[in-house]
């Protein structure tokens, strides 16, 4: 299934990369979509694994299961305010 | 009003939005771009967002208190963008019956805000430029801002 990646502030960065589309075996979850995104893109590896996420606009944990289309963002560590 | 916006941010259509005939008080707070951090001179900061789940993330938070203190209105405005030393990032606007109400949901709202809104900071100094790291544990207004390792 594919799924559309959302980078953000420092991971943007360090990938370069604002959006990343990915393919995933189904059953995968949030935790899995990180791993095959530091696999494409492996300037991420050196962040935490995983970092805080979201899935189609909510946070989610790293166990949560993706579906075909999700919108996931990684976030590093928010200081808005 | 849950929005983030780009231009410069509008305090007075804050305070009209949380108005009304039974509000006895309006709380505000206003978060502005301070010169320093940590000893080093901020010439200029960044916020950048996730603007549709950050504003869903608001409206939630609003919701929440308007559960916990009925009768309050509720506005929160944040800014993003490359702001100046002194320039408003966010805006929180609490209307309630009592003064009571307004400033104890402000304050939650603000720390709320800062705790689970996606938006970051970017600060700018003469020699390099550093995203913010919230701090770990403790009261923000004494531990001030750490950078991330780099």
């Amino acid at each position: 299934m594919r799924v559309r990646v959302l980078l953000f502030a420092r991971l943007r960065e360090l990938s370069g990369r604002e959006i990343v589309e990915l393919d995933l075996e189904p059953g995968a979850t949030v935790g899995d979509a990180w791993s095959r995104l530091c696999e494409l893109v492996p300037s991420l590896a050196v962040f935490p694994h995983p970092p805080l996420a979201a899935r189609n606009l909510e946070y989610a944990a790293p166990g949560e299961p993706v579906g075909e289309g999700d919108e996931i963002a990684f976030l590093p560590p928010v200081s808005g305010g | 009003m849950h929005r983030i916006v780009v231009e410069p941010l509008d305090v007075e259509s804050a305070v009209r939005e949380v108005g009304g005939a039974g509000m006895g008080g309006i709380a505000v707070f206003l978060g502005v771009v301070r010169e320093f951090n940590a000893g080093r001179g901020v010439v200029a900061v960044e916020y950048h967002a996730y603007p549709a789940m950050a504003e869903k993330v608001m409206s939630r938070i609003g919701e929440a208190l308007r559960q916990d203190f009925p009768g309050i209105r509720v506005a929160m405005l944040h800014r993003i963008g490359r702001l100046a030393v002194g320039e408003t990032s966010l805006v929180v606007a609490i209307g309630a019956p009592h003064r009571r109400e307004a400033f104890a949901a402000l304050r939650l709202a603000v720390d709320r805000i800062k705790q689970s809104v996606p938006v970051w900071k970017k600060e700018f100094y003469s020699d390099g430029s550093e995203w913010l790291e919230p701090p770990a544990t403790g009261d923000e207004a004494s531990a001030g801002d750490r950078e991330l390792p780099p």
